[in-house]
């Protein structure tokens, strides 16, 4: 399960709506207790793809962002990403190209109003749904 | 020379958990293919076949994506610090 406050929902919507007509991404930095995570902060990052179909994370956001979160003992959780006109599903792109097992993959869809936010779970080219918890 | 390589939690299993390893190396490209020579499990996640850098590695040498400083000829100092981390990238196709 991944925890939320209702602020860092709403920043991750905002931050794919900006990046219109464009994928928007960002990374999801907070605190890992096994599979659960808990978000503290997102950051969002410029989609250096600058495509409606593809996103890709700015190389010096990670590295700035990495180096935090070893300063601070919190982790990186994972990242999101909006889908302009698809669902809020991981793409066989997305599913091949996910990085780390451990992480939580966001996604933002912002195919009808309102943006529908869901998380998953992507471990050896499975894709598990996993439920959103919004902590008011 | 010998510089200090930080290793992504992904590729920590088959480099036997380590976090940092020091390698010898006076080009990016000589420390990519030095850790791979040392670490067979990870042949193939750091540079292709052509010698060139893996589409989903980004390597920065202190602060630097060395995409924007010489790729895998990007020099080395002994006192350098290389970080290695997957690109976080995807795409609808
Ligand atoms: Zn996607």
């Amino acid at each position: 399960m991944l925890t939320l406050t209702p602020a860092i929902r709403n920043a991750m919507v905002a931050t794919c709506i900006r990046a219109l007509p464009n994928e928007g991404c960002g990374l999801l930095i907070g605190r890992v207790d096994g599979d659960d995570a808990t978000a503290t902060e997102i950051v969002p990052s410029p989609n250096v793809a600058a495509s409606a179909r593809v996103y890709e994370i700015d190389s010096r956001v990670l590295l700035r962002a990495f180096r935090r979160v070893d300063d601070e003992g919190s982790a990186v959780l994972g990242v999101f990403h909006s889908h302009t006109h698809s669902e809020a599903y991981p793409s066989p792109t997305d599913v091949r190209q996910a990085p780390d097992p451990a992480w939580h993959y966001i996604l933002v869809s912002l195919r009808d109003i309102p943006a529908v936010v869901r998380s998953f779970r992507i471990k050896d080219d499975t894709v598990t749904s996993e439920d959103i918890y919004i902590e008011e | 020379m010998a510089a200090t390589v930080r290793i992504p939690t992904v590729l920590r299993p088959a480099m036997g958990g380590l976090t940092t390893v020091t390698v010898e190396g006076s080009t990016i490209g000589a420390v990519l293919t030095e850790l791979t020579t040392t670490y067979p499990a990870i042949e193939g996640q750091l540079l292709n076949q052509d010698g060139t850098l893996h589409r989903f590695l980004n390597v920065y040498v202190n602060d630097d994506d060395v995409r924007y400083i010489g790729g895998v000829n990007a020099p080395v100092g002994e006192d350098d610090e290389i970080t290695l981390l997957p690109a976080v990238a995807g795409g609808v196709a």
